[in-house]
C-alpha cells in the first residue's frame, strides 16, 4: 500500500477538488437533474404552460412501438459494430505484429482514422456508398447488387455500421497490439513445441490472454455505438429510410429538437442515462478483476 | 534415446551480429550436456537453435542422427524448460501438463493416466486444480519439468531453470534435476551460469565464450586441466589464481619482479596459474624447492564455515587461498604461499593451455 498523503489544512483539499466538482456540477449533474425534472412534465403545443405527470412520459415512451424498434435497431446497430470493429481490428493487429519491416509505419498508418471526426468518417462512408456517385456502390453494382442504402433499410444499416466501425478499427488496433505485446514470447515458444500450429497457438494461448483486453474494448465499443454515433448517423441516413436506422439517441434529438416533445424526448434520456451508469459499472466490476494474469 | 550433433553449427543476426560462430558437439544417448558460460556468450541462442526457436545460419543440427535445421521445433520431438517457466496462466497445472499431448492427438484416457503418473513423480498430484498464479516459484519450476517429462521427448532442453529460485530450493532442485534425468535416461542440454550447477550436472561440459567453445570434457577434467585461461577463471569458485609472467634475464618473474626461482613447463608459457586449494599457506621463512614460493600478504579473511578464503596480495596481483576450517591469519599478516611445481598450470600469450 502507498502510504496516504494527509493535508494539515481541513480546507485547501477542498479548493484544490473544487474546480473538478464545479465542472461536473454545472456539466453533469444540473442537466441531468434538468433532464430528469423535465421527463416528469408534459407541455401544451404551443409551450405556454406544463404540467407535472409523474412517470407517465416514461409509461409512454415505454410502450411506443417507434420506441421499441428504436431500441431494436440500436442494438444491431451496437452489436455489429462493435464485433466489425474488433473482429478487423484484431486481425489487423495480428497482421501488423507479424511484419518484420516498417512496423512503426503500418502502426502509424493504421491508428490515423481515429483523428478523423464521426461526422466527416459518415461524409466519407456516405460519398464513397452513394448510390448515385459513390465509387464502391459503383463497384458494388458492377458485381450485381442492387445497392441502395436510400431505399433499402438493410443497406443503410450496413453502410451505417461500415461507417461507424471504420473509426474504431483504429482505436481498437491500438489496443490489441499493446495486448499482443503483453503476451509474453516465451509462451507462444513454450506452445509451438507443444506442437500446437501458428492458428491453434492463437485460439489457445493468445486470445485467452487477450481476453481483459478484448473485454474492455467490447464494453468501450458498445458504448461508443450506442451514444458516440450521433454524428454518423445524422450525416449518413438521418435515421432512415423510415426508421430503420433511427438509433436511441438519435431519437432523442428527433423527438426533443425535431419534433419538439421535450417530455418525451427527456424520458428517453433519463433511461439512456440508466443504461450508461448500467454499463460502466459492468465495466469496472469485471475489467478490474480480470486485467490480471501470471 | 537420442543422440544430439552439432557440426559447425553457426547464427548471424540479420544485423550482422555473430552470436553463434561455429560450434561442433556431440552429445551421446542419455547424457546430459550442461553448455556454461558468461552472459552473451551464444549458449541461450544455441539451445534456442537446438530448439528449433532460431534458424541455423551455417552448419547442421541432428537429432537422432537426422538434420534438424529445416524442422519446426513441433516435429523435433523436444521439450524445453524455460528460464521463467512459460506456464499458461490460463489453463490449470493439468491442463498445462496436458496441452502438448492434446496437440498431438494423444486419446483422452492415456492423456490423464499419463499426465497423473507424471505428477505422482514431481509431488504435483494435489495441485493439478490449480493455476500457475497459485503456485510458489519451486512448484512452478515442478510444472514446467512436468510439462516436459509427460510428453516423453527424445530431448530435454533446460533454458537456465534455476536461476528464479532461492539458493536453498536451487541445490535441491539440482539434485532432483539430476535423479530424474538418469532415471528417464533422455539426453539433455543444460544451459546455465552458474559453474557450481554445470560442474555438479553435467556428464559433458561445454564452456562457451564469445560464440566459440572454449572447451569440451568431463567436468573433472575441466577443473583439473583447463584448457585456457577463460575456462581456468570461469570453472572454479573462488576462480584460479593467474600471474603473468614477464621474462627476466635469470628466467621468468612476475608482474612485481619476483623470480619465479624455476622454469616453466613450456617456453612460451606467458601465465601461470594455481587453483587457491593447490598451495600451502606458510609463515615459515624456510622455501622448499621445486615450488614456487610467494611472498604475500593477508588482506581479507572469508571464514565460511568449514573452510575460509584467504584473499592475499602477492606477485603484484590479489589471490585467494582456500585453508580448512579456520584461519590462523589475520588481516595485516605476511605469510608464504608455497605453490607445488606439478600442481601449477602453465599458459602462452593467447591464454592457451601450455605444458
Amino acid at each position: 500500500m502507498t502510504p496516504r498523503v494527509i493535508f494539515p489544512n481541513k480546507i485547501l483539499p477542498y479548493l484544490l477538488v473544487a474546480p473538478q466538482l464545479a465542472i461536473t456540477l454545472v456539466f453533469f449533474y444540473w442537466p441531468a437533474g434538468q433532464a430528469l425534472y423535465q421527463s416528469m412534465l408534459r407541455q401544451d403545443p404551443f409551450g405556454l404552460k406544463s404540467r407535472f405527470v409523474w412517470f407517465a412520459n416514461f409509461r409512454k415512451v415505454l410502450v411506443d412501438p417507434a420506441y421499441l424498434n428504436s431500441i431494436k435497431v440500436t442494438v444491431v446497430f451496437s452489436l455489429a459494430t462493435a464485433i466489425v470493429a474488433m473482429g478487423v481490428a484484431l486481425l489487423l493487429a495480428v497482421m501488423a505484429e507479424k511484419v518484420v519491416r516498417g512496423k512503426g509505419i503500418y502502426r502509424t498508418l493504421m491508428i490515423w482514422p481515429y483523428a478523423v471526426a464521426p461526422a466527416i468518417a459518415g461524409m466519407l462512408g456516405l460519398f464513397l456508398f452513394n448510390p448515385s456517385i459513390g465509387s464502391l456502390s459503383y463497384l458494388l453494382r458492377r458485381f450485381g447488387i442492387a445497392w441502395d442504402p436510400l431505399l433499402n433499410g438493410t443497406h443503410a444499416m450496413i453502410l451505417l455500421v461500415a461507417a461507424a466501425a471504420w473509426k474504431q478499427i483504429s482505436y481498437n488496433f491500438l489496443f490489441f497490439i499493446a495486448g499482443l505485446q503483453a503476451v509474453p514470447k516465451t509462451l507462444i515458444e513454450a506452445a509451438a513445441m507443444d506442437g500446437a500450429s501458428e492458428t491453434k497457438r492463437f485460439w489457445t494461448i493468445v486470445f485467452p490472454l487477450l481476453a481483459p483486453t478484448t473485454f474492455f474494448l467490447l464494453v468501450v465499443n458498445t458504448v461508443y455505438a450506442l451514444f458516440d454515433t450521433f454524428g454518423i448517423v445524422h450525416a449518413v441516413t438521418g435515421g432512415g429510410p423510415g426508421k430503420t436506422t433511427e438509433t436511441l439517441v438519435y431519437k432523442v434529438y428527433n423527438d426533443g429538437f425535431v419534433n419538439l416533445i421535450l417530455g418525451d424526448s427527456a424520458a428517453q434520456s433519463v433511461i439512456l442515462m440508466i443504461i450508461v451508469i448500467a454499463l460502466t459499472a459492468i465495466q469496472f466490476r469485471y475489467v478490474e478483476r480480470r486485467v490480471h494474469y501470471g | 534415446m537420442a543422440t544430439v550433433d552439432l557440426k559447425d553449427a553457426k547464427k548471424v543476426y540479420s544485423s550482422g551480429v555473430e552470436a553463434v560462430k561455429g560450434v561442433s558437439i556431440a552429445i551421446p544417448d542419455k547424457e546430459l550436456c550442461v553448455l556454461v558460460g558468461p552472459s552473451g556468450c551464444g549458449k541461450s541462442t544455441l539451445l534456442r537453435m537446438i530448439a528449433g526457436l532460431e534458424t541455423i545460419s551455417s552448419g547442421t543440427v541432428a537429432i537422432d542422427g537426422k538434420i534438424v535445421n529445416a524442422v519446426g521445433p513441433a516435429e523435433r520431438d523436444i521439450a524445453m524448460v524455460f528460464q521463467n517457466y512459460a506456464l499458461y496462466p490460463h489453463m490449470k497445472v493439468y491442463d498445462n501438463m496436458a496441452y502438448g499431448l492434446r496437440n498431438r492427438g494423444t486419446p483422452k484416457d492415456e492423456i490423464d493416466s499419463r499426465v497423473r503418473s507424471t505428477a505422482k513423480v514431481l509431488e504435483l498430484s494435489a495441485l493439478l486444480d490449480r493455476r500457475p498464479r497459485e503456485l510458489s516459484g519451486g512448484q512452478r519450476q515442478r510444472v514446467a519439468m512436468g510439462r516436459a517429462i509427460v510428453r516423453n521427448p527424445k530431448v530435454f532442453l533446460f533454458d537456465e531453470p534455476l536461476s528464479n529460485l532461492d539458493a536453498k530450493l536451487r541445490g535441491q532442485m539440482r539434485v532432483e534435476i539430476k535423479n530424474l534425468q538418469r532415471t528417464l535416461g533422455v539426453t539433455s542440454i543444460y544451459v546455465t551460469h552458474d559453474q557450481l550447477e554445470a560442474m555438479t550436472l553435467a556428464d559433458i561440459l561445454v564452456v562457451m565464450n564469445a560464440g566459440l567453445v572454449e572447451q569440451i570434457g568431463a567436468p573433472l577434467d575441466i577443473y583439473e586441466a583447463p584448457a585456457s585461461t577463460f575456462v581456468a577463471s570461469f570453472i572454479g569458485a573462488p576462480p584460479m589464481n593467474l600471474l603473468a609472467l614477464t621474462g627476466g634475464l635469470s628466467g621468468p618473474t612476475l608482474a612485481d619482479g619476483t623470480a619465479i626461482g624455476f622454469a616453466p613447463a613450456d617456453t612460451k608459457a606467458a601465465t601461470l596459474g594455481f587453483r587457491p586449494e593447490d598451495a600451502d599457506v606458510t609463515f615459515n621463512a624456510k622455501a622448499p624447492s621445486g615450488a614456487l614460493v610467494l611472498p604475500a600478504t593477508v588482506e581479507a579473511v572469508e571464514p565460511v564455515g568449514a573452510e575460509s578464503f584467504l584473499h592475499c596480495a602477492a606477485g603484484g596481483v590479489r589471490i585467494v587461498m582456500r585453508v580448512a576450517g579456520r584461519a590462523a591469519a589475520r588481516p595485516g599478516d605476511q605469510l608464504r604461499v608455497v605453490a607445488r611445481a606439478e600442481k601449477l598450470h602453465w599458459f602462452d600469450k593467447t591464454g592457451k593451455r601450455v605444458g
